[in-house]
């Protein structure tokens, strides 16, 4: 059978990787942004975009809360044995259990747990000692129990604080700080995956992905658009990939976001809101979440009413549309799981009851002692101590070993952080964005860096062929900055009777008159031409006035 | 009839088997109130430490064979009758066709039943989730020892492609109203 004629389902559309650049270069996201292919209205929603973020008393404002699922990172699923992974041959990682046969029983995942309390944590949550599992039904062939095992009366972790950062102001270069509520995070089991196959007019169905942990996290309405959200999701991302609960692909499925947006006036009760689904990266929600804004304003403005409904975003058109639901309220018919006991944590090792078996424990503080240094604290750690800029720090965070690449380069050269962010921000990562590389695939190792920027630090190149010899280190990988400087002969000239014959040769070239000190410039530019930018430009200069005031 | 006496056999590690809830005061007519007994038999799991799948020594509040006495209806609250619009909406729940007069019989018989549970006085009872809910959650180590069965599975299925499952198309429209009148009517005999 045709692969082309199944469409995937909305909870298993893949997309390139890549889209999260917007952090790094929000001018760089917001062309993206504006760039909508609909020539219709861009201005009113340009407009509605800068309206939506800053709020009047009289204007409708957006009202924005998420639902974050984060596939837990794993080596088993959350109640069975069999491995949660990401591209296998369909139905080869599901076990009896996985597959609802009937007499098998939940087994419950020690490291799941354990994922869930340290996510928690790290997000500033009240980690419940006593938590429950839930039943939640309904019908669909990918969840073969005819229920998901959840978490809805007494989650693993409530009342959280997320707190990530936006750069704003008119450069973008003003981090504004917001936080937004973790109302809980609950353990939960993933579903498989269905492909419908509408010509032959059946369902195919994996479940690979069917029983695989998940930490659904819930964020209260504390956001206004689309940008907060994609900010805030962005934030999450790094926290879970610093702890290593969650790998945090959105294009691989592991981290998938909804949506729930209204409007209303501030000051008064919140709107009716919609949900909406299928949103697979950050700019995709950013995009999703102000179009949603925007379309229930023009409703309400028109008199009309906004139906609490779920939404589909479209990528293509870059709307939401509604989906085909089942009539009226959901009814999930929730009930305790009757085969597993509450989830019982311990604080510390002195509340646990005697005779335990401490492989059967899950003990709150040993993981909080292992919590990795998270990216907020990272960030402010990087400006205070290198004394670079925030949005820097911000770059720095946002690119997968960036930062280890930055500190191994410090070590390795005397030269000032504030002059070596540059080479890392824009040469390194410019060169690695174009060439769709990750920092650990660099050609050019931070040590060799090092030595090239120790070079031009200690007077032995200028900064011009400092960065032609970057670029030839980039592309013949292997070779150093002193070999490259040696075959093209391009080390700073200093030999003084050297430059002064270029200076003289320059001056027969361009005829000046006596004293002229305007002309020393363009006269200085000569001499660096003759020379392949290797004078030293200040001797030149000097060689120069003292020729020119003869 | 034994329906709230029952057995529970888990072959899952660490979970040991143990049945220790006495029945309702409905069956056993022992007049000890409800919070006595759970008392009681927590107390029993939290000092008696047992052996994995030990059988429980017998509490004499248990009677050893089931017993039924059946409730006179004037202590039952009216019988419910179920509307055609919530037949819908059971149906769609359940995926499950019961549109036929045989059917909802059974379904306000199955209510009826469950309305003895009326009678049963629960005040000042913590309603419990299940009869292990005092006992310790096994949790497992992050080891793979399952899958890789994707044959003996699809063995399993009546309909398969390749190495998948297959199902009929999601969300098929179930019938109209009338549609289901019609099909009532023709139930009838």
């Amino acid at each position: 059978m045709s692969v082309d004629a199944l469409e995937e389902d909305q909870k298993s559309v893949n997309l390139p990787t890549g889209y999260w650049t917007y952090t790094v270069d929000n001018l760089k996201w917001k062309k993206q942004l504006t760039a909508v292919p609909e020539p219709v209205d861009l201005l009113s929603y340009s407009l509605s975009l800068s309206l939506m973020c800053l709020s009047s008393p009289q204007q409708l404002v957006g009202v924005v809360g998420l639902e974050v699922h984060a596939q837990i990172n794993s080596n088993t699923k959350l109640f069975s044995s069999s491995p949660a992974r990401f591209s296998a041959p369909p139905n080869s990682l599901v076990s009896f259990f996985d597959a609802s046969l009937p007499g098998t029983l939940p087994v419950l995942n020690k490291q799941c747990v354990e994922a869930a309390v340290m996510t928690g944590l790290a997000l500033n949550c009240t980690i419940n000692k006593k938590s429950l599992f839930d039943r939640k039904h309904y019908f669909y062939a990918d969840l073969p129990a005819g229920y998901q095992i959840t978490q809805q009366r007494r989650p693993i972790a409530v009342d959280g604080v997320l707190s990530y950062s936006l750069l704003g102001g008119k450069t973008r270069n003003q981090v504004i700080r917001k936080r937004v509520h973790i109302k809980q995070i609950q353990l939960e089991q993933d579903s498989g995956k269905s492909l419908h196959d509408d010509a032959r007019s059946q369902t195919l169905i994996d479940l690979n992905r069917a029983g695989v942990g998940l930490m659904e996290l819930v964020m209260e309405p504390d956001m206004s658009c689309g940008e907060e959200a994609a900010a805030a999701v962005r934030e999450l991302q790094l926290i879970l990939q610093a702890l290593g609960t969650c790998q945090g692909n959105m294009s691989e499925g592991q981290l998938r976001v909804d949506a729930n947006v209204s409007v209303h006036r501030p000051g008064e009760p919140l709107g009716v809101r919609t949900e909406v689904k299928n949103i697979n990266s950050a700019r995709y929600l950013a995009r999703a979440i102000d179009y949603e804004i925007q379309r229930q304003i023009e409703v309400l403005q028109n008199g009309g009413t906004v139906h609490n409904e779920t939404r589909a975003y479209d990528s293509k058109s870059g709307e939401t549309i509604p989906m085909r639901d089942k009539e009226g309220l959901q009814d999930y018919r929730f009930m305790p799981e009757p085969n597993l006991p509450p989830l019982i944590v311990y604080e510390d090792d002195a509340s646990l009851p005697t005779g335990i078996d401490a492989c059967q424990t899950v003990v709150v503080q040993k993981i909080k002692e292992a919590l990795p240094e998270l990216p907020g604290v990272k960030r402010d750690r990087l400006v205070q101590t290198y004394g670079i800029l925030p949005e820097h720090s911000f770059t720095l965070l946002n690119e997968d070993g960036l930062v280890e690449y930055f500190e191994a380069l410090l070590k390795a050269t005397k030269k000032e952080p504030r002059k070596v962010i540059g080479w890392v921000t824009n040469d390194l990562l410019g060169h690695l964005k174009r060439h769709d590389m990750s920092v650990s695939q660099s050609p050019i190792s931070a040590a060799a860096l090092a030595e090239l920027l120790e070079l031009q630090e200690a007077g032995r190149i200028s900064s011009s062929v400092a960065k032609q010899v970057f670029q030839d280190m980039w592309r013949s990988p292997g070779k150093t900055a002193p070999q490259i400087i040696q075959e093209q002969d391009l080390g700073l000239v200093s030999d003084a009777e050297h430059l002064c014959s270029a200076c003289r040769a320059s001056l027969q070239v361009h005829a000046i008159k006596n004293g002229n000190t305007k002309v020393l410039n363009k006269l200085m530019g000569l001499v660096k031409k003759a020379t392949k930018g290797r004078a030293d430009p200040v001797m030149v200069r000097a060689i120069l006035q003292e020729k020119i005031s003869r | 009839m034994s329906v709230f006496s029952f057995t529970i056999s888990r072959t899952c590690p660490g979970v040991s088997q143990k049945i220790a809830r006495p029945s309702l005061k409905l069956l056993t007519g022992d007049g000890l109130p409800a919070t006595d007994r759970r008392k009681c038999c927590l107390q029993s799991s939290s000092t008696t430490p047992r052996r994995l799948f030990s059988s429980p020594p017998h509490n004499p509040k248990v009677p050893q064979v089931p017993t039924w006495e059946p409730v006179p209806e004037d202590q039952l609250p009216p019988p419910t009758q179920v509307p055609a619009d919530l037949v819908d909406k059971l149906e769609r729940l359940a995926l499950v066709d019961f549109r036929t007069k045989q059917g909802l019989d059974c379904l306000e018989k199955a209510i009826r039943f469950a309305d003895q549970l009326h009678v049963v006085d629960t005040t000042e009872v913590e309603p419990m989730d299940s009869v292990l809910e005092d006992r310790a959650l096994y949790l497992r180590n992050d080891a793979v020892m399952e899958g890789d069965c994707a044959e003996k599975l699809l063995q399993l299925s009546k309909n398969t492609v390749e190495e998948y499952f297959v199902a009929p198309p999601g969300n098929i429209p179930l019938p109209k109203r009338e549609e289901r009148t019609a099909i009532l009517k023709h139930s009838e005999f």
